[in-house]
């Protein structure tokens, strides 16, 4: 065996691969979708948000030639989408999920209508840092290529856990979500506490998005998100609102989605399109296995609107 | 109310149609006359029409069009391959009054486009793609297509020469004859450098997903490919990826080489210009439109990009060679001996299909020495 041939290796080695290129739009996502999730309100629209993100960062880096400024860009737009569902959301009787359906069709449409000068040209991508110098083999090093986008998530993930626990703001957001009446009786003002919230949900998911059109797959174009938005906050349900677990099941659906083309270059061929389907077959099963008729979701915020 | 309008249109498009077509006095009504002559063609994307690939190869030549006096050319994009595109066809012909609608995807055509046809009679369709059958379809519906295969097996050539590891690969979106016949071409190419070539194909099950496309990319170059063909719509993610990993790339549909100029070898291209050119010239002249058009690359209905500098001398000069085969007309790259991938005969001793015979229109093999299964 040379070194270019890994056989079977090949199998494990691309779903670490991928779990690590592919996860990271879903970590930022999730847990933006948590934070925002938490203070009791669910925004649908970061669908919208990833794919305007991945525009915005694609087209700033275009113009001034710095990937980083295309992420601040990205992480602001997403703000700005994400205080806008939170402010008309504090009106009475407006359904969060309304606005979030809304939200995602006109952030989508708005990316592809301002993205499409930037699909022919080339923008400069983030950086990765090369964590398989150790190894010979090109395929480790390749697969241990990791974005700084990655390692953020993952430690953003493990302070979100901390904080939600441990401080007082993370405390006022538990609040919030659980029951709007004990925050008010606190003085806390809950359409506050969600515009924020909500806010820095879509400035994560913006993130999310600059990591897809700046670094993996690393171009603009219109179907670049294929759904990728709406899967992760569904990972949020999945995770059961806990931030370690968003990172845990966004590594899951990475590695899982890399396994149809690993399997199939291997010369594993029959049945490609089952492979293909095997993260959402998971997610089934262990929805299934973890439900129960005699109680509701574990770890739900009280105050949003599908768990009330 | 809206309904009402609709109705009132709808009539009026009637009304002149059948004026054009009787030649009713022409003189008493001069407007009906100019409106004759004037013709609307439709034009339906199932992505955006700059996606470095299929889309842009047909709003390319779509866009020719727009030069010629009293033609007007209608398009839409991201058009799903469902019920949504007989929405579309429905309103540029009830709407903008097309008489002539090209839907370019492969999966526009049954049920949808059929169903169109029954509906509307007058109106003629052409869908980019082999399916149309005498036998089997209205005579307002027709099919074309360019035999690309031509340009795969040339791709072919180019690896076969840029190949060290002697393993090629393929990002194929869905198994259907089109791109069953690419990925064979491109694989026999590459033998007729060396019979000792493998080529591994990934199919991602989509036309356009760009994700699951850079993980076929990778996983194809961790198993050792390097070199990189696809057929998938939008080729500019698998270019970039394979660049970046270090393989050569043959490109598709449209010439990528600003994405990987020192990556890319050379690539098969489509020049609808060309082909839609023809069907709108004989609409004008109001001549009875073919059903059934191919070309390839002596009718310049395909062409290849120039080849890059990665091409050695010896590649160079095989490729001329069996390019210049290949205008002379008659070439065949499925031709015997040649068993499928499972050991079964496609192809018997002295047995040979060029590039115009029906049988390669409706393939459901992979041949020998590609690694890969079509279900």
């Amino acid at each position: 065996m040379d070194a270019t041939e890994i056989g079977l290796w090949g199998v494990p080695l691309a779903m670490l691969g991928g779990a690590i290129r592919v996860s990271t739009p879903f970590i930022f996502v999730s847990l933006g979708e948590a934070i925002t999730e938490r203070s009791g309100r669910i925004n649908l629209g970061l669908e919208g948000t990833l794919v305007f993100g991945a525009m915005t960062a694609y087209a700033v880096a275009v113009i001034t030639g710095s990937p980083w400024l295309g992420l601040i860009a990205a992480a602001f737009a997403g703000l700005c989408f994400g205080l806008f569902h939170g402010w008309i959301c504090k009106f009475p009787k407006v359904n969060d999920i309304a606005i979030g359906i809304a939200l995602m069709l006109f952030g989508s449409g708005l990316a592809f209508f301002f993205g499409k000068p930037f699909i022919q040209p080339s923008a400069p991508d983030l950086p990765a840092i090369p964590f398989g110098g150790w190894s010979d083999i090109p395929q480790v090093q390749a697969a241990l290529n990791v974005n700084v986008l990655f390692l953020i998530g993952a430690a953003l993930a493990v302070f979100l856990w901390w904080a939600f626990r441990n401080t007082r703001a993370g405390l006022i957001v538990r609040v919030v979500g659980d029951s709007s009446d004990a925050a008010r009786a606190m003085g806390l003002n809950p359409n506050t506490v969600r515009l924020l919230a909500t806010g820095i949900g879509g400035a994560l998911a913006g993130i999310g998005g600059a990591y897809l059109s700046l670094y993996y797959p690393g171009s603009w174009t219109e179907g670049i998100s294929s759904g990728q938005g709406l899967m992760a906050v569904a990972l949020v349900i999945f995770a059961r609102w806990n931030p370690l677990g968003c990172f845990a099941a966004a590594l899951l659906f990475g590695g899982a989605g890399a396994l149809g083309p690993a399997l199939q270059s291997v010369g594993v061929t029959q049945g490609y399109y089952l492979f293909y389907a095997a993260p959402y077959v998971l997610t089934l099963l262990i929805m299934i296995a973890t439900s129960s008729p005699s109680r509701s979701l574990a770890g739900a915020p009280g105050e949003l609107s599908i768990t009330k | 109310m809206t309904e009402r309008f609709m109705l009132s249109r709808r009539d009026l498009l009637k009304t002149s149609a059948a004026g054009a077509a009787l030649g009713l006095a022409s003189a008493s009504f001069p407007i009906s006359r100019a409106f004759a002559a004037a013709a609307t063609v439709g034009f339906i994307y199932v992505g955006p029409k700059d996606d470095y690939g299929y889309n842009q190869a047909h709003a390319e030549g779509a866009a020719t069009l727009k030069a010629i006096e009293g033609i007007s050319v209608v398009e839409e994009e991201n058009v799903p391959e469902t019920v949504d595109v007989q929405k579309t066809m429905e309103s540029m012909i009830n709407l903008d009054g097309a008489s002539l609608i090209f839907p370019t995807s492969f999966g526009y055509f049954d049920p949808h486009m059929l169903a169109m046809c029954a509906k509307f009679p007058d109106v003629q369709f052409r869908h980019c793609g082999g399916m149309w059958n005498k036998d089997k379809h209205p005579m307002n519906a027709g099919s074309y297509f360019g035999y690309i295969g031509m340009g795969q097996y040339l791709n072919g050539i180019a690896a076969g020469h840029a190949t060290k590891t002697k393993k090629l690969g393929f990002v194929a979106a869905k198994p259907i004859p089109q791109v069953l016949l690419n990925i064979n071409s491109f694989l026999l190419g590459a033998r007729s450098v060396d019979p000792a070539i493998t080529c591994q194909v990934i199919f991602t099950g989509e036309w356009s997903l760009a994700v699951k496309e850079a993980e076929a990319t990778n996983a194809l170059v961790d198993q050792g490919a390097d070199v990189i063909t696809c057929h998938v719509d939008s080729p500019k993610v698998v270019v970039e990826t394979a660049a970046g990993r270090g393989a050569f790339i043959c490109g598709y549909h449209a010439n990528q080489s600003p994405l990987a100029p020192e990556k890319y070898l050379t690539g098969a291209e489509w020049n609808w210009a060309k082909v839609y050119k023809m069907f709108v010239d004989d609409l004008v002249a109001g001549k009875p439109l073919p059903n059934f058009t191919r070309g390839g690359l002596a009718d310049g209905f395909v062409k290849m990009s120039p080849l890059g500098p990665a091409v050695s001398e010896a590649a160079h000069t095989q490729f001329d060679g069996t390019l210049a085969e290949m205008m002379k007309g008659g070439f065949s790259v499925i031709k015997g001996p040649l068993k499928n991938n499972k050991g079964d005969v496609v192809a018997t001793e002295g047995q040979a299909f060029v590039e115009t015979a029906i049988e390669l229109e409706s393939m459901d093999y992979l041949v020998e020495g590609v690694v890969g299964s079509t279900s």
